[in-house]
């Protein structure tokens, strides 16, 4: 049900402008508490009055559009990632920002930990045989890659790549991995760059943001580190990854294999995957779980009640 | 070896049958067909077999340890061994191997890797985007979180135990049946499978197959698990009562199921394979090029070490 542009009742409900209209399950969740306005539809009084932009899923924030907010403190995400939020242009001008916090971390881990086992193990590519009859007709499927005992390399060790790195330990996997500093309390080895990390690591798993440095960091020379056997498993944004780099690094063989669930240019698929055994596809469902919605939901909801209250927010992100 | 006169009963292994023709004297139980061929191959080779070797869908059944006066040996390319006759190898002095530990990892590997792809429908999500219809449709479902949950594993042997510590780096609660209670306090013991099967949201099935666990996860098993519980077995197919599982499936009394093993290989039951809540596989529990070579490495040196007299490896009698 679309929220109305403004209400007209003399309501003292605090005012959130939406940066797109709400998902259902938002809309109920924060139903009755909020004045709410699509940013599109609000009229010049409601974009001066705004002191709150919720964002529903992934749709653009940017400089220009705050710029048109001269009352704007708090720009509330739904999602972990930000980059779809010019932080720059926040910091500029002492917004606050919150993103999903720790509701989505532990089903994208389990998802990554999914992608490699489904990547390693060939478990769609065996499906697909077993489906369309080949096992009866030719004979047993390929032998695929052991799982248990590879040399794991995590990008990003923050609050998804270390539930990844304990999930994936537990199958006897060694684990490193690569962050923007090492982490002390940390018990996996650190490397100092992703090329590094890459060439002693049998599965790389991107679970970083993504940002102006860690725009296309798996670039050609990553993969040639990572290698023949090697496989790549990204949960984080399609940007991490050269893609066209990585289409042809997968056609030559220069890599052996990749778990997908976000790509460049979403929906956008490169067509050349599908012809590929050792190449799991997803559309962008890591997180789609209803212990995930619902954890998302307790924060955006609790950030908007801590806000307007005056109290400290839930997951504010440092910018 | 060199005269170890050895029945290979079907292809299975690249490695091993050319290390098996290249040091012991070979012969190929395919290559003569059911009927008159085979009555004849036998005969004309039978007094020299010594050894034969099979694996989890081909075992030296009754019938053939008869027609092998001179059999001394069975060794399986697989830990299962429920269709090697052991009562008939126990009564003829034959000695059984057959290759544990080495495909534990492997097959714990599956196991939860099934859990994972049944609830979060990673192989439905990989055929959804190759068919083209993230850009035509985009619609998104909810699937199901795995961290958290309650698995329960059917059988806490070497499988067993190493899905349960899988499990538990997911938050997962773990509980079990087997024929006693082990020494593991963190781990729920269930002396009736039907409440095991209640109260667990994943039942995973890592049990030898034997009389007594023939249709152990039965119709009442698998309505006490229910709409909202997943199976995975990758057991054995005749763990479980196929047309009940697959009844349960499309009636949606079950919630979905990962399943490696059939109990008519290598055909599965055609009826799922519309059905977005269940992942299927073919019998590839412990089919990695780590471990096949594995296994392979260790039928060798059981049969090396019997040829020459010196203690058996993996010996199951």
């Amino acid at each position: 049900m679309p929220p109305p542009a403004t209400t007209a009742s003399a309501d003292d409900k605090p005012l959130v402008l939406l940066a797109q209209p709400l998902f259902v399950d938002f809309a109920a969740a924060l139903e009755g508490r909020y004045r709410f306005a699509v940013l599109e539809d609000a009229d010049e009084a409601t974009a001066a009055e705004a002191r709150v932009l919720l964002v529903p899923g992934l749709k653009e924030v940017t400089a220009e559009l705050i710029g048109r907010l001269p009352a704007l403190e708090l720009v509330v995400a739904t999602s972990v990632g930000l980059d779809h939020v010019d932080l720059d242009a926040c910091r500029r001008r002492g917004l606050a920002v919150t993103n999903a916090g720790c509701a989505f971390s532990a089903d994208s881990a389990d998802y990554a930990v999914g992608l490699v086992i489904a990547v390693l193990r060939r478990i769609a590519a065996a499906e697909a045989y077993l489906r369309c009859g080949r096992w009866a007709t030719d004979g047993e499927y390929p032998l695929a890659s052991k799982v248990s005992g590879k040399r794991v390399g995590i990008v990003g060790l923050g609050r998804i790549g270390s539930l990844v790195a304990r999930r994936l330990a537990a199958f006897g996997c060694p684990v490193a991995y690569h962050s923007r500093s090492p982490k002390p309390s940390s018990p996996y080895r650190f490397f100092p760059t992703v090329r590094a990390l890459a060439a002693d690591s049998d599965v790389l798993v991107l679970s970083c943001a993504l940002t102006e440095e860690t725009r296309r960091v798996v670039d050609r020379e990553v993969m040639e580190a990572l290698g023949k056997g090697g496989v790549l498993v990204n949960i984080g944004r399609g940007g991490l990854v050269d893609e066209p780099e990585l289409v042809r690094c997968l056609r030559e063989g220069v890599i052996g294999g990749a778990g997908l669930d976000v790509f460049e240019n979403e929906p956008d698929v490169p067509a050349e995957l599908f012809a590929m055994d050792n190449v799991v596809l997803s559309n962008h469902r890591a997180v789609l779980t209803p212990e995930s919605i619902r954890g998302v939901l307790d924060i955006v909801s609790g950030n908007l009640e801590a806000f307007f209250a005056g109290r400290p927010l839930l997951s504010a992100v440092t910018l | 070896m060199e005269s170890l006169g050895v029945l290979l009963l079907h292809p299975m292994n690249a490695y091993l049958e050319q290390e098996l023709d290249r040091r012991c004297r070979l012969h190929r139980f395919w290559e003569a067909p059911p009927g008159a061929p085979r009555d004849e191959f036998l005969r004309a080779h039978a007094g020299s077999i010594r050894a034969v070797v099979g694996n989890a869908s081909y075992g030296a059944d009754a019938a053939l340890i008869d027609a092998l006066p001179a059999l001394e040996i069975v060794a399986s390319f697989s830990v299962g061994i429920d269709r090697v006759d052991l009562a008939k190898c126990r009564e003829r002095g034959i000695r059984v191997t057959n290759t544990p530990d080495v495909l534990t990892d492997d097959v714990a590997d599956l196991a939860v890797g099934l859990a994972i792809a049944v609830l979060r429908r990673i192989p439905q999500a990989d055929r959804y985007v190759r068919a083209g219809q993230w850009k035509a449709k985009g619609d998104y479902a909810l699937t199901t979180r795995l961290s958290g949950k309650r698995v329960a594993i059917l059988g806490l042997g070497r499988i067993g135990l190493a899905v349960a510590k899988r499990a538990e780096a997911f938050g997962c609660s773990i509980s079990y049946h087997s024929r006693s209670e082990k020494p593991f306090p963190n781990y729920k013991f269930y002396a009736n499978v039907v409440d095991l099967a209640a109260n667990c949201d994943a039942l995973i099935v890592a049990c030898s197959l034997n009389a007594e666990t023939y249709h152990i996860v039965n119709r009442d098993v698998i309505n006490a698990l229910g709409p909202e519980g997943v199976l995975i077995n990758i057991g054995r197919g005749a763990h479980v009562d196929e047309p009940e599982l697959v009844s349960a499936l499309v009636e949606k009394r079950l919630g979905g199921a990962g399943v490696d093993v059939y109990e008519n290989e290598p055909f599965a039951p055609e009826q799922l394979f519309g059905l977005d809540n269940v992942v299927l596989v073919p019998h590839v529990g412990s089919d990695t090029e780590e471990t096949c070579r594995a296994m392979a490495d260790l039928v060798l040196a059981n049969l090396v070490a019997h040829a020459s007299n010196k203690q058996i490896v993996t010996p199951v009698i």
